[in-house]
């Protein structure tokens, strides 16, 4: 099966998997470990991949959060990104997906326009994010900010769904992203 | 690029009660699409190509010959407030004293090297995109004739600035009296064994320029001049001297430009496709590749021909570059060097590209091979320095 569906597969009880994709692996197992350190109610399970699709050969849970992270100092990150978006089924953007923008902090170093990534997320209506993963403070930030949203996307806090929280932080973006 | 700021606020700028008081300015109306934070401006996904442009109309080339094979570093400048070209005389000996000053303090001393500078300002002519552009103007510092070496006596050549004042024709007669400045100047004069072919030589050289620098123009009022783009070629120390003369003067900021690997591509490709003549060198690009325990440096050379001819085969409009046609030619590149190496460059970072038109690396050091698309190149590193102002 080479296409992620977010129904797929049982829920676990008080379990809530995120999935990180990108080609830094070394930002990657960072962040996975700054959000083990969250204390949560629900039980976190991290998994890392460089691309999409994962190989069927490996017994894993049901996915609920799939953050894609674009490092903007990589042209190659943002093909890759674009190249694991179509193992991605539909129902998936209905809040379960988010984008993770990091190394904007350094001008210099980027090779990527920022308006190219905010393009990509509003092509797949999903939330993007902008975090220096280098940074160990942004990091533990960021990390916190996942958890919560992981947990929401995984059903544990009552009264409000992923689709809930994805159209909560589409209103906060600007009017002028209609003119893209 | 996010550099030319739509001015969108014009209809509703009636509506608020500030422009009531005060006429509303083109800067406040910038102010307030900044602070609403509304100027989220697309990048211009085409832009003109370099053509072979309007300096040969205005200049003879030989005059600008000396602009070119040069490393000049970039900055970025802020507007000048009450800068006149009537009265660069006046400013020539301002900073000569200015830097006489600096120098007897001793604070910017260079080991075995301590030529004393005099500076020269002059216009550049025809250094300017549109008649709207201001006059580019030339900063130089040229090599003082030397002193005499002779046992006592402080002879007129000497010049030592006393508080200010700085017309050397008076300077030797007040010197003589102070034997603090007597005991400075022989040592110096030990140093400056035989130089006498050395005098007048440029030693330090800066130009200001603006280029189709519109965007800024526009809003900014009529006692700024808008010379955003400075290029420097010579001791780092000199730089800093004359920049903190310019900016106690005129009230402005320098910054240093740097160019990111993002317009380096986009230099990579608008360079490529200029129509040059005969190739003075190989198009030549250099990744660095982050890895430690030190970083690997890649070095890309293609022959220009052949970069022209893929360049051609990807380009469809005739004097327009889209931000496809950049994308396609650097990934044609990419991925020959991966098909060879296997490699992905495009998970490390440009940092140098240089074609026969110019060449350029990231830190803001460039250097203009060919006097034809002069005006072209200064005018998209004119687009980077507003930018980076604003």
């Amino acid at each position: 099966m080479s296409v992620l569906r977010p129904l797929d597969k049982l829920p676990s009880l008080n379990t809530a998997t995120i999935l990180l994709v990108g080609t830094e692996d070394a930002l990657l197992q960072q962040l996975a470990d700054s959000m083990l350190k969250e204390d949560c109610a629900s039980e976190l399970k991290v998994h890392l991949a460089k691309s999409l699709p994962l190989p069927s050969s490996v017994n894993r849970p049901r996915i609920d959060l799939i953050v894609f992270v674009v490092n903007l100092h990589s042209k190659y990150s943002l093909q890759n990104t674009e190249e694991s978006l179509r193992h991605v089924d539909a129902s998936f953007f209905l809040g379960k997906v988010c984008f993770l923008a990091t190394g904007a902090g350094r001008e210099s170093h980027c090779s990527i326009h920022r308006h190219t990534v905010v393009k990509l997320a509003h092509t797949y209506q999903s939330p993007l994010l902008y975090c220096d993963l280098e940074v160990e403070g942004f990091r533990a930030t960021m990390a916190q900010r996942l958890v919560r949203m992981l947990q929401i996307c995984a059903g544990h806090v009552p009264g409000v769904s992923a689709l809930n929280l994805l159209s909560l932080l589409r209103s906060s973006e600007g009017p002028s992203l209609e003119d893209l | 690029m996010d550099s030319y700021d739509v001015p969108e606020s014009t209809p509703s700028a009636s509506s608020r009660p500030e422009d009531y008081f005060v006429g509303a300015t083109p800067l406040q109306k910038r102010l307030e699409s900044i602070r609403k934070q509304t100027s989220f401006i697309p990048t211009p996904p085409r832009r003109k190509v370099p053509q072979c442009s309007q300096l040969q109309e205005d200049v003879d080339p030989q005059k600008v010959a000396f602009l070119l094979h040069k490393q000049w570093t970039l900055y970025s400048l802020t507007p000048l407030y009450k800068f006149s070209y009537s009265n660069l005389k006046e400013y020539s000996r301002l900073l000569n004293a200015f830097i006489v000053a600096e120098k007897q303090k001793g604070l910017a001393v260079e080991v075995g090297e301590d030529f004393n500078i005099k500076v020269i300002f002059s216009t550049l002519l025809g250094m300017k995109g549109t008649q709207r552009d201001p006059e580019a103007f030339l900063v130089q510092g040229l090599i003082l004739s030397p002193r005499l070496e002779c046992s006592g006596t402080i002879l007129a050549y000497c010049n030592l600035c006393l508080l200010g004042s700085s017309d050397p024709s008076t300077l030797a007669f007040q010197v003589a009296g102070t034997t603090g400045a007597c005991h400075h100047t022989r040592i110096l004069s030990k140093s400056q064994l035989p130089s006498e072919n050395r005098e007048g030589k440029v030693l330090w050289t800066g130009w200001f320029c603006c280029i189709f620098g519109d965007s800024l123009l526009e809003t900014v009022s009529e006692d700024f001049t808008c010379l955003p783009l400075f290029l420097a070629n010579g001791a780092e120390s000199n730089t800093a001297i004359i920049g903190t003369w310019f900016q106690k003067t005129f009230d402005c900021y320098f910054s240093p430009l740097t160019i990111n690997a993002f317009n380096l591509s986009w230099m990579a490709a608008m360079w490529t496709a200029c129509k040059v003549d005969h190739y003075v060198a190989t198009t030549e690009f250099l990744w660095s590749v982050p890895c430690s325990p030190q970083s690997l440096d890649i070095s890309y050379a293609i022959h220009p021909e052949d970069a022209k001819a893929l360049w051609d085969s990807i380009h469809k409009t005739p004097g327009e570059v889209t931000q496809e046609e950049v994308d396609l030619f650097m990934d044609c590149l990419y991925s020959h060097f991966h098909r060879h190496f296997k490699i992905h460059l495009s998970a490390t970072r440009l940092v140098r590209v240089s074609t026969s038109v110019a060449s350029a690396h990231t830190d803001g050091k460039i250097k203009i091979l060919c006097h034809k698309y002069l005006i072209g190149v200064l005018a998209y590193l004119t687009e980077l320095a507003v930018f980076q102002i604003e």
